[in-house]
């Protein structure tokens, strides 16, 4: 039991929202394991091969010769193109966020430690770079070496440092200021083993909810970079690119853009009910309150 | 005779079917002042946010509380709050988080008002200045214009005691409300919210974890525990005699300072013999505040100023004062985590001002912390957090066997190694920290606030053990509190800083029983005393029922 003398009133109809949180992520969960399950399926099988153009074949309705969604203008499956395409989308995500957080972590710790000038002149740094979109910076790396998945990831992942430097920072600061910190200096503790060892694991819950909504903003970002052709270029199929290729036919045939597009929204809806759910199964409030 | 305003009747409330109040049954009169007793989980708060309707979903109540001839159980949520801060209002605990931040105090009191009285907006606001002055805030008009942050904690509760009686109710319900004050300010809130509840013909239940506060001010008491109430009567005559065990448990644990005006309890002892293991002079810290403009040089707070100061091998040295005196600066200055301005520290031998190598001064000197919650990490096992000093100043040999056996000396089974900081009670996890603190095997201890946080009964079980282990582990305890009776139980010397300064200092008994200085004297002054509860809180409020004999 809790200490009634720290019970707040809690907000009404906690019980039915919680519920309704408990869904919102078993369906985000459930989105997301079925992109990562395709991803999976799709290095070893697909329909037909993604790549092969078929000039018999193109524009083929939903379901013709074995097609379940159909051709585009080349003849090339699009079921199959869509379950490559996972691949692309995961791996940008990983790696961008990766980039992010290996990078974006450290910072923020080391400002939150340091205080002072130091922090406020890598806070101000990040801000800079937090001021760019993340599609001019990828242009910009994108000029300087060439267009592709990776730049597309790198230039991803640069743009989402100052987002997690910031997030750790914010959260480390409170935590650094707690007395199981100040124990850890008076036994002799230096900052790197206690924001490691104290500091990271409290902050835990907080930054994987950043990384899983950072993780479905850089699919849409990828998705964005290869709609206006800086990022994954043919004949890798990536979700953007078909909805680049579907432009011209968009009119005539509007569900080469309808099905890419929908993969999008889904995987992005479902990384965003994930981190929602993680968010409330790691609250730290709902654990004290569990003990 | 006067009316019976409140009736609780058979009240119980359960969460998942776990039962925390049970059959609990008690009635206030109008103008009748209650107080409501008890340590953490005693189910106390639970039944005053009952009667305000304020449970939570997942807390049942079953029972009848009967307000103005209707069960506040059955009303619904509309019906509630027409009679929540209007004919019942409450005082929380902590007022910087029960007023709204953002927003102006006079604001604050002015929506109070016209939510339920329907004032006009013009009038409002010179009746919430009205309101501000007559709980004793000063400068009322421009301190209707701070926001929360720019008052004291005093002048904050004030200001809630003002909101919580602005509508003329006729019951207040406050939760432990003056918890979070200087002993200091306690004194002056308890007096504002006794004349302000009696001046309006409202009644009181005051809930609180402190006896001598309730025996200020009360003039009923029940006395809760695991929700159920285990005594209840004139609050004179149950803290006088009490008739229950529990009851008389609580009396006695608390410090003698509190149940009477006490002549000096040691003999006054010079300094001792022994040699000083700290030895501080004339030691500064200052702290530079934001520039408030480019011209002027940034504002200095002088954190500790010129404080001179030696602790002898083997005592018990106190430290005391109010918030914002500099104490815990100065117990961090002491451990090492803080860098003096000025003035050298030496503890053991070791210069702590000069050497930029402390790694010594860790194996020596270890420190104890006020809140029991933070100063355990929650993502580590027990058992990890003790062997981290060990880990970390590298000492040889079997960690596993030294946690074990200081964990037996702060008597907590072996069992609890693999086990989280939540787990535990505030008392445990303070003795979790007192075993962390002495895996080094320190010389020094400097404990801050280590019990203050703690439940009445907890604390003198807390202080026994401290001072066992300051025998079995040949410690020199340091000490600092707000709560003069603490030290005076446990200290042989104490200083009494205030800003920053050594104001008075000399041996316990001295110090308190013959306070030289008037800052001294108010502090010993304002302790709420047990017996001193009709001479301390003024004899013409007091004469509506007389204490039977």
């Amino acid at each position: 039991m809790t200490s009634p003398s720290s019970v707040t009133p809690p907000p009404p109809s906690t019980g039915s929202r919680s519920r309704w949180r408990r869904l919102n992520f078993q369906i985000g969960l459930a989105i997301v394991t079925g992109v990562a399950a395709t991803a999976i399926v799709s290095f070893f099988w697909t329909p037909f091969d993604p790549e092969l153009v078929d000039a018999n074949k193109r524009l083929l309705p939903l379901g013709e010769q074995g097609h379940v969604l159909g051709t585009d203008q080349f003849g090339r499956d699009l079921l199959s193109q869509i379950m490559v395409g996972a691949q692309t989308a995961l791996f940008v995500g990983i790696l961008a966020v990766l980039i992010a957080i290996l990078i974006g972590i450290p910072i923020g710790g080391f400002a939150a430690a340091r205080r002072g000038w130091v922090e406020d002149v890598i806070m101000r740094i990040s801000d800079v770079i937090y001021a760019f979109p993340p599609v001019l910076l990828a242009i910009l790396l994108v000029a300087a070496v060439s267009p592709g998945t990776a730049s597309a990831m790198v230039a991803i992942g640069i743009a989402y440092i100052p987002i997690v430097a910031r997030v750790t920072r914010g959260a480390s600061l409170s935590i650094f200021e707690r007395d199981y910190v100040v124990a850890a200096r008076a036994y002799g503790r230096n900052s790197t083993f206690i924001f490691v060892r104290h500091v990271l694991p409290n902050i835990a819950s907080v930054l994987i909810v950043q990384m899983t909504v950072l993780f479905s903003l850089a699919i849409l970002a990828e998705a964005a970079l290869s709609f206006i052709g800086i990022g994954t270029q043919p004949p890798t199929p990536s979700w953007g690119r078909s909805l680049r290729d579907a432009q011209t036919f968009v009119q005539l045939t509007p569900r080469l853009a309808i099905w890419p597009g929908l993969a999008i929204a889904l995987t992005v809806l479902g990384f965003n009910l994930l981190g929602d759910g993680v968010r409330d199964a790691l609250d730290p409030r709902l654990e004290v309150s569990r003990g | 005779m006067s009316s019976r305003l409140l009736d609780v009747e058979g009240l119980s409330i359960e969460v998942d079917g776990t039962p925390l109040v049970r059959d609990v049954s008690f009635s206030i009169d109008a103008g009748q002042r209650l107080g409501i007793i008890g340590e953490s989980g005693s189910g106390k708060t639970i039944t005053a946010l009952s009667i305000m309707g304020l449970l939570g979903e997942n807390l049942v109540p079953s029972g009848r509380i009967v307000f103005d001839d209707r069960n506040l159980l059955d009303l619904d949520e509309q019906a509630m709050s027409s009679i929540r801060g209007n004919a019942i209002s409450m005082i929380f605990q902590e007022p910087m988080t029960a007023l709204n931040p953002v927003m102006r105090v006079g604001k604050q009191v002015v929506e109070a008002l016209r939510r339920h009285e329907g004032i006009a907006k013009s009038d409002a606001m010179t009746v919430a200045t009205e309101l501000l002055d007559r709980v004793g805030i000063d400068q009322p008009d421009r301190r209707a214009r701070s926001f929360p942050h720019e008052l004291s904690g005093g002048q904050r509760q004030r200001a809630m005691i003002a909101m919580a009686l602005a509508c003329g109710p006729q019951l207040v319900v406050a939760d432990e409300p003056t918890t979070a004050l200087d002993v200091t300010v306690q004194a002056q809130v308890l007096q504002v919210l006794r004349d302000q509840v009696v001046s309006n013909d409202a009644a009181l239940i005051l809930i609180t974890h402190d006896l001598p506060v309730v025996a200020s001010i009360t003039n009923d008491v029940i006395v809760m525990r695991d929700g159920y109430i285990v005594e209840s009567g004139r609050t004179a005559h149950v803290f006088g005699s009490p008739s229950n065990s529990y009851t008389a448990q609580l009396v006695d644990s608390v410090p003698p300072m509190s149940r009477a005006i006490s002549a000096p309890a040691k003999p006054p002892s010079n300094e001792p013999e022994s040699d000083a293991i700290v030895d501080i002079n004339h030691l500064r810290k200052t702290y530079r505040l934001r520039r408030t403009s480019i011209r002027d040089s940034p504002p200095m707070i002088h954190a500790v100023d010129d404080v001179s100061l030696k602790v002898h091998e083997g005592e018990t040295f106190g430290i005391v004062g109010e918030s914002g005196s500099g104490k815990s600066t100065l117990a961090r200055m002491m451990v090492g985590l803080t860098k003096p301005t000025e003035g050298d520290i030496s503890v053991a031998g070791i210069d702590v001002s000069g050497t930029k190598n402390l790694r010594p001064l860790r194996d020596v000197v270890q420190m104890v912390f006020q809140d029991p919650m933070g100063s355990l990490d929650p993502r580590m096992k027990i058992g990890d957090i003790v062997a981290e000093p060990l880990r970390s100043l590298g000492h040889d040999g079997d960690h596993q066997s030294r946690v074990r056996s200081l964990l037996d000396a702060v008597a907590m089974p072996a069992d609890v190694l693999d086990r989280y900081p939540h787990e535990f009670s505030g008392g445990q996890r303070q003795r979790i920290a007192i075993a962390r603190a002495l895996a080094p095997g320190p010389r020094l201890l400097v404990a801050d606030e280590p019990v203050s946080a703690l439940d009445m009964s907890v604390q003198t079980v807390t202080l026994d053990l401290l001072r066992n282990l300051k025998e079995q582990f040949d410690l020199t305890l340091v000490f600092i509190s707000h709560d003069l009776s603490v030290v005076h139980e446990i200290c042989e010397r104490v200083i009494v800083l205030d800003g920053g300064r050594i104001v008075e200092q000399g041996p316990v008994g001295t110090v308190f029983g013959n306070p030289k200085e008037t800052y001294t004297q108010q502090l010993v002054a304002a302790i709420p005393r047990l017996d001193g509860a009709v001479a301390a809180t003024g004899s013409a409020l007091n004469v509506d029922r007389p204490p039977p004999s």
